[in-house]
């Protein structure tokens, strides 16, 4: 998006607005984002999230053959440490337990003595995968297919809306089930990339709308007078210009993609053992809730902590985007600068 | 106009039929109904598995068994489950309904719920109920649907079955209610810090009164409203009912509501009498409300004035909640039969199925049973679709809140009743249009993990199960209905919009 900075000679412009301007002035479309999505609470707090649990994921138990700090595999089976695989995880005693201790099985074990921690972490790995590979695949097809749709019009945008059409036909959800039915066995990563090609179409009808826009600018008509491909057109001047709107829409479609994924697992339709998801977890360990609830909580609340922290991600980049978002003040908070004020005039 | 209907008429159906091609080619390289023959250790292994091949027509080209499949829709006949022999029409019949009845009153709930509340927080932007609701609509978008649903069953059907076992309410209760009842309507209301207050007050002492008169009468063993409650509801709605709609300062709606609240207090016994000598059903009920509508209007006309028909309204708004405490009433005199029936065991809200088997006790009991094994997916299925009905109507609201003819509204003089309900409710409904008929659709065909976890038979249960069992038919005969639902609900999402809106121009 470019920055017209309006002529600041205009007689009736708001104050509020002139020093929105000169908070921004000097800096680049690209700053003023990053600045903006800094400022948001919600998405540093959900960034930061995520960044540990991937951390934690990513080496506890390891990446492949290299191996990570924690002593057991997901699929390694021990003898229970405690009676009935209970967790070893212990709360500090403020918060009513019996002292911190992280123990030998944190997340309890299942009947077959295999280590819900380590087993919790593959899958969080999985769900992080499928997380990004959906949204890499995603955002590459929405952003070719709405570019050329928006970019060419005519011929090439009714085939490829139509084509698009088709495919919003059918719920998510069913159509993932039987594409994943067909590839599930095959590993995570084909379930992911099979997945990311049927979701992009939301992201691909967003880009044609901003493309149908963008291509009347002036830039775009310089840009050809100049000389340059369509191709170069396209890459280098009209998608910088429409990133806006792909990010937002990447990073929320990557948070219904971790829930996706799970679902389909728990359906059955998803990740097949030996692979380990943890909407497989729940649906493998659903009917011991009553006897082993940890075998439950753990993977439930790490989707949760990961689509959240892409929500609020989301959320951030959102409004760090959009121009007309401005950080407004309470009515309770103006109120009293109100009175602040006319107490100094007094 | 004529031009249009028919070219997306032919549009649509080149859509059905390209995506059911494409579904089958999909569905038939996804499933194999040779699995569990290849796993077995069966002599004539090779035998059973030719022999299905040929029965299944395994070795035709996938396109001409789309053909085949296709050449029957004509004649009605969507092929069958080979495993059980059942014809798919007959499967499909009975799903359907099982799906329209879980998901009708879920996406109602939802819809209502989600749009009052999205006004609600974009009406206080900004404000402590405008924060936290947007923080409770996030985390609902996070929640694994199948992971509530497991939790739902643990803690509102087993924890509270317990609870209905041996009910008495804790002192913990009474302040939970208090201060929950209190804090958010006071936080939903807003203003100066004196109504605030005042407002907190209100709502604690009406929620302290709900609980002590739970508490009191032992609402959870015998429950039921009685006259006085009948009474007490019946005036407070038809006071909110004139307050929403036309606004307390007019006299003749305010009384035609509470004529028809008093109506419905004097209906009290004699209705007791009409349950109990009619056989009730469906119909009678529907029947019923119709003329609930009826009475209200001509209560309405009665009182007439210069605006009647704005008053008739607001009469029959308030009918049909005041007809509704009657029905419910009636209905939960029945609970302790319910309970202590054989089948029932004193555990009323159930996990799974659609309704308790074998049991047939006469319409009321019967009423309560579904309404057992509805809580649980329905309060499933309004806390996924809660949160994005709550965000779009607060986006629309706002973009509605900004725009000039709300300036104009208000520097008119219009009572700030007049200025939400006339002109910001009703515009921002119009976005709302196009998403609740594909929202809808959606829901009767993609409740498919709720109806799998709570054992509904519906078409999202037909759906997995057939295509877990590799039985090709139920699969494309839902994928059939849902593309054919798709469609319909795009063209009148679209057809609403156009109608809604008179900017747009249905020419295209």
């Amino acid at each position: 998006m470019t920055v017209e900075t309006p002529p600041s000679n205009v007689p009736d412009e708001p104050i509020e607005n002139a020093l929105e301007l000169k908070d921004v002035e000097g800096l680049s479309q690209g700053q003023i984002v990053f600045r903006r999505f800094v400022r948001h609470r919600g998405a540093i707090g959900g960034l930061i999230a995520l960044v540990m649990v991937a951390l934690l994921a990513y080496s506890s138990i390891g990446v492949g053959p290299i191996p990570g700090w924690w002593k057991f595999g997901p699929n390694q089976q021990n003898a229970l440490f405690n009676d009935g695989g209970t967790p070893s995880l212990g709360l500090p005693t403020w918060l009513g337990g019996d002292g911190l201790a992280w123990g030998d099985a944190p997340f309890g074990q299942d009947e077959i003595g295999r280590d819900i921690f380590a087993r919790t972490m593959l899958g969080t790995q999985t769900s992080l995968m499928v997380m990004f590979v959906i949204g890499i695949v995603s955002a590459v097809l929405g952003i070719a297919v709405g570019a050329a749709s928006g970019y060419y019009r005519g011929a090439t945008d009714q085939v490829l809306m139509r084509f698009t059409d088709l495919i919003i036909t059918f719920p998510l959800i069913v159509i993932g089930a039987v594409l994943g039915k067909m590839v599930g066995a095959g590993g995570v990563f084909w379930l992911a990339l099979i997945l990311g090609a049927v979701t992009w179409t939301s992201l691909a009808r967003l880009v044609r709308a901003e493309f149908f826009s963008l291509r009347e600018r002036e830039f775009v008509d310089a840009a050809r007078v100049a000389g340059a491909s369509d191709l170069r057109i396209i890459v280098k001047h009209m998608i910088p210009n429409a990133m806006g709107v792909i990010i937002v829409n990447t990073t929320l479609l990557m948070s219904a993609a971790v829930i996706l994924e799970a679902s389909l697992s728990y359906l059955g339709f998803g990740i097949q053992s030996p692979d380990v998801s943890l909407g497989k977890m729940v649906a493998d360990y659903e009917s011991a809730f009553r006897t082993r609830p940890w075998l439950f909580w753990w993977p439930g609340f790490f989707v949760i902590v990961i689509a959240l922290s892409v929500n609020f991600i989301g959320d951030g980049v959102r409004d760090a985007f959009d121009p007309r978002q401005k950080k407004v003040p309470s009515a309770r908070a103006m109120a009293r600068a109100a009175g602040r004020q006319t107490k100094a005039a007094k | 106009m004529f031009m249009f209907l028919t070219r997306r008429l032919l549009t649509s159906a080149l859509v059905v039929l390209i995506s059911t091609l494409v579904m089958y080619v999909l569905v038939s390289i996804a499933i194999d109904p040779l699995e569990d023959l290849r796993a077995s250790t069966d002599p004539n292994k090779e035998a059973l598995i030719a022999s299905r091949t040929n029965a299944l027509d395994l070795n035709t080209p996938v396109l001409l068994r789309y053909l085949d499949w296709l050449s029957g829709i004509p004649r009605g006949y969507l092929g069958v489950n080979w495993q059980t022999n059942q014809q798919v029409t007959e499967l499909l019949s009975g799903a359907v309904t099982t799906t329209l009845q879980l998901v009708t009153v879920a996406a109602l709930l939802a819809i209502m719920l989600g749009v009052f509340v999205g006004i609600v927080s974009a009406l206080r932007q900004y404000s402590g109920f405008d924060y936290s609701l947007t923080l409770l609509s996030f985390l609902l978008y996070s929640l694994p649907t199948f992971w509530v649903a497991v939790l739902l069953k643990q803690f509102l059907a087993i924890e509270f079955n317990n609870f209905l076992d041996e009910p008495g309410i804790a002192w913990w209760f009474y302040v939970v209610v208090i201060l929950a009842s209190g804090i958010v309507t006071m936080a939903a209301v807003g203003g100066t810090a004196r109504k605030r207050l005042q407002v907190f007050g209100i709502a604690a002492g009406a929620g302290l009164v709900a609980v002590a008169y739970m508490d009191l009468t032992d609402f959870f063993v015998t429950p039921g409203l009685g006259i006085i409650m009948v009474a007490v509801l019946g005036i407070a709605i038809a006071v909110g009912v004139t307050g929403l709609s036309t606004g307390l300062g007019d006299r003749r709606s305010l009384y035609a509501a509470l004529t028809v609240a008093v109506l419905g207090v004097v209906l009290y016994y004699p209705m007791l009498y009409v349950w109990y000598y009619i056989e009730v059903n469906w119909l009678i009920i529907i029947g019923l409300g119709v003329l609930t509508v009826l009475v209200g209007l001509g209560v309405g006309l009665v009182w007439g004035g210069p605006d009647k028909w704005t008053v008739a309204r607001t009469a029959a708004l308030t009918a049909v909640p005041v007809a509704m405490l009657l029905f419910v009433d009636r209905l939960l005199s029945s609970w302790d039969s319910f309970v202590d029936n054989g089948l029932i065991r004193g555990r009323p809200i159930s996990t799974s199925g659609r309704r308790t088997p074998n049991f047939d006790e006469g319409f009321w009991l019967n009423t309560l049973d579904l309404f057992g094994h509805l809580l649980l997916p329905t309060v499933t299925l309004v806390l996924i679709s809660f949160a994005s009905y709550s965000r779009y109507s607060r986006a629309s609201t706002l973009e509605v809140l900004n725009q000039d003819y709300m300036r104009t509204a208000r520097a008119k003089g219009l009572t700030e009743r007049t200025v939400i309900m006339r002109h910001a409710f009703r515009n921002a409904l119009i976005p709302l249009a196009s998403i609740v008929p594909v929202d809808i659709i959606t829901l009767v065909g993609g409740a498919v993990i709720t109806e799998r976890i709570f054992g509904w038979r519906g078409m999202g249960f037909l759906f997995a199960d057939s295509l877990e069992k590799n039985i090709i038919d139920p699969v494309m005969a839902y994928l059939l209905i849902v593309a054919i639902l798709a469609v319909v609900a795009n063209f009148v999402a679209d057809l609403m919009y156009a109608v809604l809106d008179p900017r747009i121009r249905v020419n295209a």
